[in-house]
């Protein structure tokens, strides 16, 4: 079945250089990290709701959710966001992105709503996700965190969680890879060829 | 109460749905074809038999008429369902179907349903109800075809009217597709016809009478084979009266479209010469033709292109035929005379074996409108005609069962006449004693 | 100017459109349920653009569903309603064409009493054009409600039994789903009066039933068609009685079916004419789910339209998080 997929996230493109700047294992050492680091800022886990953003943002969320649970035997809800219909891009962008699902089941009043991406960059992202948040409900404090935050920002949105901070130049792109969709956990840098 | 069992002996036993055609018994028993076969090999033992001799005599699949006009509701003085299905006995008719053109007309199931009612208390021929096309007969609304159906009716028709829009055609052939029943189309183009009273011909020129030329019905022929082509429906089409007709119902067959015709004993027989005199017992819808339609229509019968002979009985009341030509209403009886006509000139004439008559007048007939009857076989029911087909007789309908007495065939002697007929199995019409029919003593 | 997104400028039909565009708008349109089940109704996604419902044949749940729609996506709807007289139906719409241009308006979603009268605007005017029903031609969106729905329901399209039922002949609904679901890989048939099947049926890819009871007995599903008063009264049928006698869809034929049905409806019903009540609100009846999956399918063809401009989006090249 052919799938016309032109989609918000970043499309390993076959790289002409690749380097891996963490393999499985950092990956797993900082998200062990940021997720102790969530429940101390949280002072704990009472609520905390744990939302991820499409596409990998939501595999990350549910490893966070899965360690905090090892460490503090608490099921923190979570849930998922999609921001394509809430993105400022969209008049520009060509064809129509797909539209993933968005799964956020619980009431966010009163709560602290944790966003979790796999790469933080010109922020835009974080913004459409806070917009979307907005029309669910008011939470008390919303936090974010990410894997990787690689600079470049175009508006004023900081992380709370940083699982790796790096620089990355015009002519490079960093992607996250997950085991439940790429087929293995890695962060790896490469050329794309871009200007 | 149950008929006793009866054995028809030594007659001549003619079933074309068998290829059937010998000497022998049949044996008749709970209302059904229980056996035949060679003279004295049937047997039954146990109850009262009744044994006729049909020695000289055919004994053939009881007579189906797929046109006629009973009359009730609304015409009772002129005939009856029970007068009727009665002369329809006496003319060896074991069914036939009525023409919904009543008063009130036969539009709706309470109506169909009466007509039912009516035939069984009768106890002669079965009558089988057709339902109008459109209500009233108006061409304007269709008639609920499935509420008639339902009720028991077979067919429809505005018999009596064409049908005039092409378009009110063209949807009674598809609606009546889902309840498998034929549209029954009287063919004549009304502006054509209009005020026509016989034939238009050189005898119309002499006697100073507007005709009907063959145009009229051909046209409209030619629309219901062309509609019942686009449709997939059963385009029946009724009397059919000329030569031109005939190539037309032909040119339908051939490509394979649905089109059955019928054609009537008096436009098989006589010709607009039979008008002269100004006789308005000669006077019916379509007119007596030339003697090449005729011929046309006999070769038609025989070879199939016309699938069926009906009657298109039509009684009217002495009165109303007792009138100025152009005046006199049109139709003529005709269920009393049928086999005697057909056999005449048609089986005496040379022109078809008496085997296809009797396909033309009762297997087909039956088949065609899905009706019980029309063979021989064992098990189906014993709708049974016994019939002489050489005694001559003199017609006198001063003496017709039906209440019509308008016959063109008065003072004319025919050969053929009706001794038994039997419907389930049970005597609905015995030839009559000391009568003036037949040459051979009565049985 | 608009691009040509995955569906190009317009969606005016099915009968034009590939298997896989109708199945990219099914699947765009599930994300599109969720925003009806939230308290805010509402995404930011279409803020700014002006879409006019230009409807020349009344009609409430049509008109409202697309509103409802553009609302959701945070548009700008104008509802113009207007009778053109059959005379001078033609000339109404090119001046109406010619000053919807002039405003500059985004989209037009526009139903009307011709055949043909959607391809006619869209040929005439830049801005997408949404064919919200054409005469008897096509009635797209209904067509593709109808498939969500019917995929919800099986899982797949591909290989279930749909028998459309009743008057086929003057039916847009029927034929955009007939389009569509063959398309898509579904077994279609019809079922109804032959008065009321085109001639031609034989010719479109579907299996013809005289008889509802052998429609039943085939059919996973029925997608049961609005009989008209005025077919009476135009001769195609004897009378509505007769029709829901012989046609009608009721719990008694419906018992002796060899499995559940799944009962669709375009509505609005006559109840006791096409379908009996208790099979309107039936266990099996998704009518409801129908006007439902109405809302998300418009949602999602309105996004799907309404596409970037390319100039654009390649100096935009590189921009994202």
């Amino acid at each position: 079945m052919l799938e016309i997929s032109v989609s918000a996230d970043h499309i390993p493109a076959m790289p002409t250089r690749q380097t891996t700047v963490l393999d499985a294992r950092a990956m797993d050492r900082a998200l062990r990290r940021m997720a102790d680091e969530i429940v101390e800022h949280n002072d704990g886990t009472d609520d905390l709701i744990i939302v991820g953003i499409q596409r990998r943002g939501v595999q990350l969320a549910a490893r966070l959710v899965s360690h905090i649970k090892d460490r503090e035997s608490v099921d923190v809800p979570s849930g998922a966001l999609d921001i394509t219909l809430y993105r400022d891009d969209l008049q520009t962008v060509g064809p129509r992105p797909v539209v993933g699902p968005t799964d956020l089941p619980w009431a966010i009043d009163g709560k602290h709503v944790v966003i979790v991406d796999d790469v933080l960059y010109t922020g835009r992202t974080v913004r459409a996700a806070l917009d979307e948040l907005a029309d669910f409900g008011r939470p008390r404090r919303i936090g974010l965190a990410v894997l990787i935050d690689r600079g470049g920002r175009e508006l004023p949105i900081q992380p709370d969680v940083v699982g790796k901070t790096m620089e990355i130049g015009g002519g490079e792109r960093i992607d996250v890879m997950v085991e439940e969709l790429d087929g293995k956990d890695a962060v790896v840098v490469a050329a794309t060829g871009d200007a | 109460m149950t008929a006793p069992a009866v054995l028809l002996r030594g007659g001549r036993l003619v079933d074309p749905t068998q290829k059937l055609d010998q000497i022998g018994d049949l044996l008749i028993s709970d209302g059904r074809i229980e056996a035949f076969g060679r003279v004295g090999e049937v047997r039954r033992d146990g109850d009262a038999l009744d044994t006729v001799d049909c020695t000289g005599r055919i004994v053939s699949p009881g007579f189906v008429d797929v046109h006629c006009h009973l009359r009730e509701p609304g015409r009772e003085e002129v005939e009856t369902i029970a007068t009727g299905a009665r002369a329809a006995a006496a003319g060896g008719f074991t069914a036939v179907c009525a023409m919904p053109n009543t008063d009130p007309v036969t539009d709706n199931q309470a109506a169909v349903g009466f007509i039912i009612r009516q035939a069984n208390r009768a106890g002669a021929a079965r009558v089988f109800p057709i339902g109008a096309i459109s209500i009233g007969q108006q061409g304007k609304t269709l008639a609920e075809f499935g509420e008639m159906v339902g009720a028991g009716a077979v067919a429809v028709s505005d018999d009596g009217k064409p049908v005039v829009s092409a378009q009110l055609m063209r949807t009674a052939l598809e609606y009546a597709r889902t309840f498998g029943i034929p549209v029954a189309d009287h063919c004549e183009e009304p502006t054509l016809a209009a005020n026509g009273a016989m034939n238009e011909g050189i005898v119309s020129a002499r006697l100073g009478l507007k005709g009907i030329p063959s145009e009229a019905e051909e046209i409209m022929a030619i629309r219901d084979i062309l509609l019942a082509r686009r449709t997939g429906g059963h385009i029946h089409l009724c009397h059919m009266s000329t030569r031109g007709s005939v190539e037309l119902i032909r040119w339908g067959k051939e490509r394979g479209i649905n089109v059955t015709a019928e054609a009537c004993p008096h436009h098989l027989s006589l010709t607009e010469e039979a008008v002269e005199g100004y006789d308005t017992n000669a006077k019916m819808n379509p007119p007596l033709r030339t003697a090449d339609d005729v011929v046309a229509l006999q070769e038609a019968v025989r070879d199939g292109t016309i699938d069926v002979i009906a009657t298109d009985h039509a009684p009217h009341h002495y009165d109303e035929k007792e009138r100025e030509f152009a005046d006199a209403p049109n139709g003529i009886v005709g269920l009393e005379t049928a086999l005697a006509v057909n056999l005449t000139w048609l089986v005496h004439g040379g022109v078809m074996d008496v085997t296809t008559l009797i396909d033309r007048m009762a297997c087909t007939p039956a088949r065609l409108f899905k009706l019980p009857g029309g063979t021989l076989r064992r098990g189906s029911v014993a709708d049974v005609t016994v019939f002489d087909p050489d005694a001559e007789w003199t017609v006198d309908p001063a003496r017709f069962v039906s209440k019509g007495r308008n016959s063109p065939y008065a003072g004319r002697a025919l050969r053929g006449v009706v001794e038994l007929t039997l419907v389930d199995g049970r005597v609905i019409h015995r030839r009559r004693e000391a009568s003036t029919q037949g040459t051979r003593p009565p049985r | 100017m608009s691009a040509a997104g995955a569906l190009g400028k317009d969606l005016l039909g099915l009968e034009d459109l590939s298997g896989d565009q109708i199945r990219l708008i099914l699947d765009t349109a599930e994300p599109f349920k969720e925003i009806s089940e939230r308290a805010i109704k509402k995404v930011p996604t279409l803020r700014g653009s002006t879409i006019v419902n230009l409807f020349f044949e009344a009609s409430t749940r049509t008109r409202v569903s697309f509103e409802f729609a553009e609302k959701r996506l945070s548009a700008d709807t104008v509802n113009v309603a207007s009778s053109g007289s059959s005379v001078s139906k033609g000339e109404t719409l090119v001046d109406t064409a010619r000053n919807l241009e002039a405003m500059r308006i985004d989209m037009v979603v526009i139903r009307h009493g011709a055949s043909g009268a959607a391809r006619f605007l869209a040929e005439r005017i830049e801005s997408n054009v949404i064919n919200a029903g054409d005469g008897t031609h096509e009635h797209p969106t209904q067509g593709l409600l109808d498939m969500l729905t019917l995929r919800d329901n099986f899982g797949r399209l591909d290989g279930i039994k749909v028998c459309i039922c009743g008057d086929v002949l003057h039916s847009r609904v029927a034929r955009s789903n007939i389009w569509g679901l063959r398309k898509m890989g579904a077994e279609v048939a019809v079922c109804g009066p032959r008065s009321l099947l085109p001639n031609a049926i034989g010719e479109f890819g579907v299996t013809v039933f005289e008889h509802i009871e052998d429609a039943i007995q085939w059919a996973d599903a029925l997608n049961i068609l609005r009989l008209q008063l005025e077919r009476m009264h135009a001769g195609y049928i004897p009378s509505l009685r007769e029709y829901n006698r012989v046609f009608g869809v009721s719990r008694e034929r419906l018992e002796r079916a060899p499995k559940d049905l799944l009962i669709l409806h375009p509505g609005p019903m006559n109840r006791g004419v096409e379908i009996d009540s208790d099979v309107a609100d039936g266990p099996h009846s998704v009518i409801l789910d129908q006007v439902t999956n109405g809302v998300a399918v418009r949602m999602a063809v309105l996004y799907l339209l309404a596409g970037g401009r390319p100039e654009l989006a390649e100096a935009a090249k590189g921009g994202g998080r």
